[in-house]
């Protein structure tokens, strides 16, 4: 245990950006997610990286979108109606195939809202990032060494793939502090033929850009943008199964729920009742392997989540509406405790579930 | 017992999360799984501040600690708000220079500590967290002075490093009370 330090999950995400190569962050503060700036502010100088507050969220994604057109790896992060503010940037940035970093760590909604945890912002991470046809690699990790390895993780991605990556975590995510491990094997950013870093008079201009007047032309690049698209879902979904061999009530839950959640499942496993957890740690591509598996054994399905109930849809979809789904929720920025579920999971075991 | 759950709470300025990160890194230095979760809120701001902090054998599910074993209260406030949360066995400590009312409930062990009074006669007014610490690791047969040491090493920077034995210090006062 001798390598593993305490870190609130905001500086693991920031350490583990900045190992992952990471030299520009742009940020605007909002609680819950300070912390990644003030940690940036303090190291990103020491090291010949980048720290800058911009003067907007609005600035900072923008200033993303041009370090990014470079080549350079590059982040901001916010919370969750800063995002809103970004999503003009998400989308442009999606427009023109450019891999950027991206971190939300929720807050009650919607509007200003409050700043306790919160997970309503998943239909806007999953589905409407921005404006037009595209996608976000989504990640929810579950623990601050998930902040952390997701966070090198989603450097990696959205490289590989050329498009944005989002961290979406949830105020108690941010603020807790857990052992964490640091350890990458970090691999070189691949080459970025496409970057606009400079001809030296040896190549035609590159051009990084999101405007395509011809609608042949335009439609051309959603195709091929949902190619990849659909290569990422068969390649790319993760997913943890807990107690998952004999289940017959499925939970499913992220983040911060995820933790609660199996805090329930043990407790009802304790009653006799046959329970277990899916827990998705992509969002999008949200995994479906586990539900196609898991639907013949089990009676019925709950999500779990700090909304009024948003990725029960995708639980919908992935089971097809097979089994029963019912919602175990709470909202605004109060988080779901272990007995509320555990009387979701017996009502279900009781045939409850409608 | 595999799983221990802390509840510090107090005003901000008396060292609740500092306490709360001194026992979340002893728990690592004792190669336990740690979990340790701040209040965050806007009372921060010279209000009450609180955190959780959980100790245990296996991985730690949920890190929101509902359900304290143990309770520190460091003002009447806090006592107030927790006292009926602390789960039937547990234990609660609390600073008796700052808090004048009694423990209601009967089903859980109470320490009045004065803490604050005995940080100050010590000369040191801001350590009334660590004399209460003190207390707490020698009714849970934790005082090991070792692991003490270590665990302080990570909390207080290099700089800082002539405050290890005045917080040391502090934790043996409290650990020496009848």
């Amino acid at each position: 245990m001798a390598d593993k330090v305490l870190m609130k999950g905001n500086e693991a995400i920031a350490e583990a950006a900045i190992l992952a190569g990471c030299r520009h962050y742009f940020g605007y503060p909002i609680t819950p997610q300070t912390e990644i700036a003030a940690y940036m502010a303090k190291k990103m100088p020491k090291i010949g990286g980048c720290f800058l507050q911009a003067e907007s969220e609005i600035a900072a994604i923008n200033m993303v979108y041009g370090v990014s057109a470079t080549g350079k790896r590059v982040m901001t992060s916010s919370s969750s109606p800063g995002i809103a503010l970004k999503s003009e940037g998400l989308s442009y940035l999606a427009g023109a195939d450019l891999p950027a970093f991206i971190v939300n760590v929720q807050r009650g909604g919607p509007g200003l809202g409050g700043i306790q945890p919160s997970q309503s912002d998943y239909f806007q991470a999953t589905r409407a990032g921005g404006h037009g046809d595209f996608r976000m690699l989504v990640l929810a990790p579950a623990s601050v060494q998930e902040m952390a390895d997701l966070t090198v993780k989603g450097f990696e991605l959205a490289d590989k793939y050329r498009m944005t990556a989002m961290v979406l975590a949830d105020g108690t995510m941010g603020q807790m502090m857990e052992p964490v491990s640091l350890d990458y094997d970090i691999k070189p950013a691949p080459e970025k033929p496409w970057a606009t870093n400079g001809t030296k008079m040896e190549r035609e201009h590159n051009i990084v850009n999101s405007l395509f007047l011809a609608p042949e032309e335009l439609e051309k690049f959603n195709f091929d943008r949902y190619e990849r698209y659909a290569y990422i879902e068969e390649n790319e979904a993760m997913y943890e199964e807990y107690m998952m061999d004999d289940a017959e009530i499925v939970l499913v839950a992220f983040g911060i729920a995820a933790r609660v959640t199996k805090n329930a499942v043990n407790e009802a496993r304790k009653f006799g009742i046959k329970a277990g957890l899916i827990r998705p740690i992509t969002l999008w591509p949200f995994p479906k392997a586990p539900f196609a598996k898991a639907v013949d054994n089990a009676k019925a399905f709950i999500s779990v989540e700090l909304s009024m109930g948003q990725m029960i849809e995708d639980v919908r979809l992935a089971t097809e509406c097979k089994r029963p789904v019912t919602l175990c929720n709470r909202a605004g920025g109060m988080i779901p405790s272990p007995e509320q579920v555990l009387e979701a999971i017996k009502e279900a075991a009781n045939g409850g579930a409608k | 017992m595999s799983t221990t759950q802390f509840l510090f709470s107090g005003f901000g300025g008396q060292g609740i999360l500092f306490a709360g990160k001194f026992l979340a890194y002893k728990g690592l230095m004792d190669e336990k799984q740690v979990s340790w979760l701040p209040s965050y809120g806007p009372e921060m701001r010279g209000g009450t501040a609180s955190c959780g902090v959980i100790i245990s054998d296996e991985p730690v599910g949920s890190p929101i600690v509902a359900r304290p074993d143990v309770l520190v209260a460091m003002n009447l406030p806090s006592l107030d708000k927790y006292e009926s949360t602390v789960a039937p066995g547990g234990m609660i400590f609390a600073d008796s220079t700052l808090i004048e009312r009694k423990v209601q409930r009967d089903d859980v062990k109470v320490f009045y500590v004065p803490a604050t009074k005995l940080a100050n006669d010590n000369g040191t007014p801001t350590l009334a967290n660590m004399v209460l610490m003190g207390k707490i690791l020698k009714e849970l047969n934790d005082f090991g002075e070792d692991s003490l040491r270590a665990a302080l090493g990570k909390v207080i920077s290099a700089k800082r490093a002539d405050m290890l034995e005045v917080n040391l210090h502090a934790m043996q006062i409290g650990a020496d009370l009848a």
